[in-house]
C-alpha cells in the first residue's frame, strides 16, 4: 500500500556547475532567475557562457525564493552577489527578485532562452509551466512576434500533473515512462477541470483500470488540451517544449503524434528557459552599460 | 395523490415522497460509485419510512446529473426545469434560482409559474461548484460545517484567486503559511467562489429575489458572501437541498393529473 505520508508531487531539486570553467576569469559576469509560481530557478554566466544553475521549489515569499536559488547556484563557486556584474529577474515573481538590476516578462526571457537551447531556427516555443501554459512565436533572434497563454485553469500545467501524480501514489518524474507502458491508448480522460478529473480517474480505477492506463488517459488529455492552445495561435516550425512538462515523455510523445511534429531537443535543462534567457539580457544589458561609461 | 422525486446529484441522492401539499419524507443517500445502487437504497428507505409500498406512488419522476440511471422511474426531468417548478411552489416571488451542488452551478431565471425563461450552467470547472469549497476546507483541516460560520468572524478581503480550485489550493497554503487567520482565508474563499458564480448568474440577469438552493445553501459564509457579491438579499429556503426532488415530484403529480 502507498505510504500515506510520502508526497509523489515533490520534483527533485538539483544544481548544476560547469567545473572546467573559471569564473575569476570571465570578464562579463551576469545572472538570470526566474521566479515561478511552483518553481524557480538562476542561472549564472559566463561571458554568456552557461556556468551554474539550481532549480527548486518556490516558497511562500517570492525575494526569499529568488535569494535561496540564487545562492544554491552560486554553492561551492567562492562567488558572491557582489561579483555578478548584471541580474534581470524574471518569471511571476520578478518585481520580488530583490537583488535583480531590471526585471523582463517571462514571455521575452522565454524566446531569447528559447533561441540558444534550440538554435536560431526555432519558431514556436511551448513553455508548459507550473502554473500556466504559454505558446510563443519567435524569430530568428529570439525576438517575439506572438504569444498566447492559459494562466487561469490548471488543466494542461505542471500543478495539474502534481495533483495526479498524488492522486495515483507515483513519483512526478515516473508519470511519463508509465503512461507509455500501456499495451494500447485509451481514450483521455474528459473532464477538462482538473479536479473533476480525479473524480474521473477514481472512478475508472475503480473499474480495474491499472494505474498506467489512467495516467496514459490523463497524458492524452493534457496533450490535446495544450494542441488546441497551439492551434489558436498555429504552429510554425521548428518547434520546441520548454518546462517542467517537456521532460515528461507521456505528454510530449502524445503532444507530438497529435501535431504531427517532433520538437527540437537540447542539451540543456528545459526548465531554465527564462532564466537563461533572463541571464543572456543581462549580459547584453551589461555591455551597454560599459559601452556608455567609455 | 402521491408521487414522490427522486435527485441523483453528484455527492447525493435525494428522495423525496409528496402526498397532495405534504412532504411525507425526505431521504438522502450518498451517490458513492453505483448512482443506481444509491437510488434504490433512497428509495427502499423512503418507503420504509413512510410505510407505503411501491404501487402506492402513482408516479416516479428523476433529475439531477444521474437522472438516466434512476431505475423505476416514469419519467425524468431537467435539473433546470425541477429547480424552476421546485421554487415556484415553495416561494412564487422568487425569479432567480442559483443552484451550486457539488460539481455543477446552475441559474435559472424563472416565472411566477415554474417556467423557466433563461438558464446558465457550469459543468466545466470546479471553481464554481460545491466541490471547491470541500477541497479548501480540507486543505485547512476545517469541518465543512465549520467553515461557512468561520468565514463570518472576518472582515477582511484578501484577494484570491476565483479561477481555478487547484490554483486556490496552492495559494491558500501560501496564506497558511504565511500565517493568515482561517477565518480571513475562509472568507476570501467564499468570496472567490460567490464571484466565480455571480457572473454566470449575470448570463440570465439578476432578479429578485434571488434564492439559493442545493447543498451549498448551508454554508452561511457562502451566502453572505453572494449577498454582498450581488447587493441583494439571498432567500434560503427550508431544505434547500430537496428542491430538485420537489420539482420532480410536482413534475409526476402534473404529468398524473
Amino acid at each position: 500500500m502507498a505510504d500515506k505520508k510520502k508526497e509523489f508531487w515533490r520534483w527533485r531539486e538539483y544544481n548544476w556547475r560547469d567545473e572546467s570553467k573559471d569564473w575569476k576569469s570571465a570578464d562579463v559576469i551576469t545572472a538570470g532567475v526566474d521566479v515561478g509560481s511552483v518553481s524557480s530557478q538562476a542561472v549564472i554566466m559566463l561571458d554568456g557562457e552557461l556556468f551554474a544553475y539550481s532549480n527548486m521549489r518556490t516558497g511562500s515569499d517570492s525575494p526569499d525564493s529568488a535569494r535561496k536559488a540564487m545562492s544554491w547556484a552560486m554553492e561551492d563557486t567562492g562567488m558572491t552577489l557582489d561579483d555578478v556584474h548584471y541580474t534581470v529577474g524574471t518569471g511571476y515573481g520578478r518585481v520580488n527578485v530583490p537583488f535583480a538590476d531590471r526585471a523582463i516578462t517571462e514571455i521575452a526571457c522565454h524566446a531569447r532562452g528559447g533561441n540558444t537551447m534550440y538554435g536560431p531556427t526555432v519558431r514556436t516555443i511551448l513553455d508548459m509551466g507550473g502554473q500556466d501554459c504559454k505558446a510563443i512565436h519567435c524569430d530568428d533572434r529570439g525576438k517575439v512576434s506572438n504569444f498566447l497563454m492559459n494562466d487561469k485553469c490548471a488543466a494542461g500545467t505542471g500543478r495539474g500533473m502534481e495533483v495526479f501524480a498524488d492522486l495515483l501514489a507515483v513519483s512526478i518524474e515516473d508519470v511519463g515512462d508509465l503512461s507509455l507502458d500501456v499495451d494500447e491508448e485509451p481514450p483521455p480522460v474528459s473532464s477538462t477541470c482538473v479536479v473533476f478529473a480525479k473524480s474521473e480517474a477514481t472512478s475508472l480505477l475503480r473499474n480495474g483500470w491499472s494505474t498506467n492506463r489512467v495516467l496514459a488517459a490523463y497524458c492524452s488529455a493534457m496533450a490535446s488540451r495544450v494542441v488546441s492552445l497551439l492551434e489558436r495561435i498555429g504552429v510554425e516550425k521548428d518547434f520546441a517544449i520548454t518546462g517542467g512538462i517537456a521532460k515528461n515523455r507521456g505528454v510530449v510523445e502524445r503532444l507530438e503524434r497529435e501535431l504531427g511534429l517532433t520538437s527540437l531537443k537540447s542539451k540543456y535543462d528545459t526548465q531554465i528557459a527564462g532564466a537563461l534567457g533572463a541571464a543572456l539580457f543581462a549580459k547584453a544589458l551589461e555591455e551597454k552599460k560599459r559601452a556608455k561609461a567609455v | 395523490m402521491i408521487t414522490s422525486g427522486i435527485d441523483i446529484g453528484a455527492k447525493f441522492v435525494k428522495v423525496l415522497i409528496l402526498k397532495d401539499d405534504e412532504v411525507l419524507c425526505r431521504v438522502q443517500e450518498r451517490t458513492g460509485f453505483d448512482p443506481s445502487a444509491a437510488a434504490k437504497r433512497a428509495f427502499a428507505a423512503a418507503l420504509s419510512q413512510t410505510g407505503l409500498k411501491e404501487e402506492d406512488i402513482e408516479s416516479v419522476y428523476a433529475t439531477g446529473a444521474g437522472r438516466k440511471k434512476a431505475p423505476h422511474v416514469h419519467d425524468s426531468i431537467t435539473d433546470v426545469g425541477a429547480a424552476a417548478k421546485g421554487i415556484a411552489y415553495l416561494q412564487p416571488s422568487v425569479r432567480t434560482v442559483i443552484d451550486v451542488g457539488g460539481e455543477e452551478g446552475r441559474a435559472v431565471k424563472v416565472s411566477a409559474a415554474g417556467k423557466v425563461e433563461d438558464f446558465a450552467i457550469n459543468e466545466q470547472c470546479a471553481a464554481g461548484a460545491g466541490s471547491f469549497t470541500e477541497a479548501i476546507a480540507r486543505a485547512l483541516e476545517v469541518p465543512l460545517e465549520e467553515f461557512g460560520r468561520l468565514s463570518l468572524q472576518s472582515s477582511a478581503t484578501i484577494p484570491m484567486n476565483a479561477q481555478c480550485a487547484v490554483f486556490a489550493e496552492s495559494e491558500v497554503v501560501s496564506l497558511v503559511h504565511a500565517k493568515t487567520p482561517k477565518a480571513d482565508i475562509a472568507r476570501a474563499v467564499h468570496d472567490a467562489i460567490a464571484s466565480r458564480i455571480i457572473s454566470m448568474v449575470r448570463r440570465v440577469g439578476i432578479n429578485n429575489d434571488v434564492a439559493l438552493i442545493g447543498g451549498v445553501a448551508f454554508n452561511p459564509g457562502f451566502v453572505d458572501a453572494l449577498s454582498r457579491g450581488m447587493e441583494t438579499e439571498v432567500v434560503v429556503v427550508e431544505h434547500p437541498d430537496y428542491v430538485g426532488a420537489l420539482g420532480a415530484a410536482l413534475a409526476a403529480r402534473e404529468r398524473s393529473k
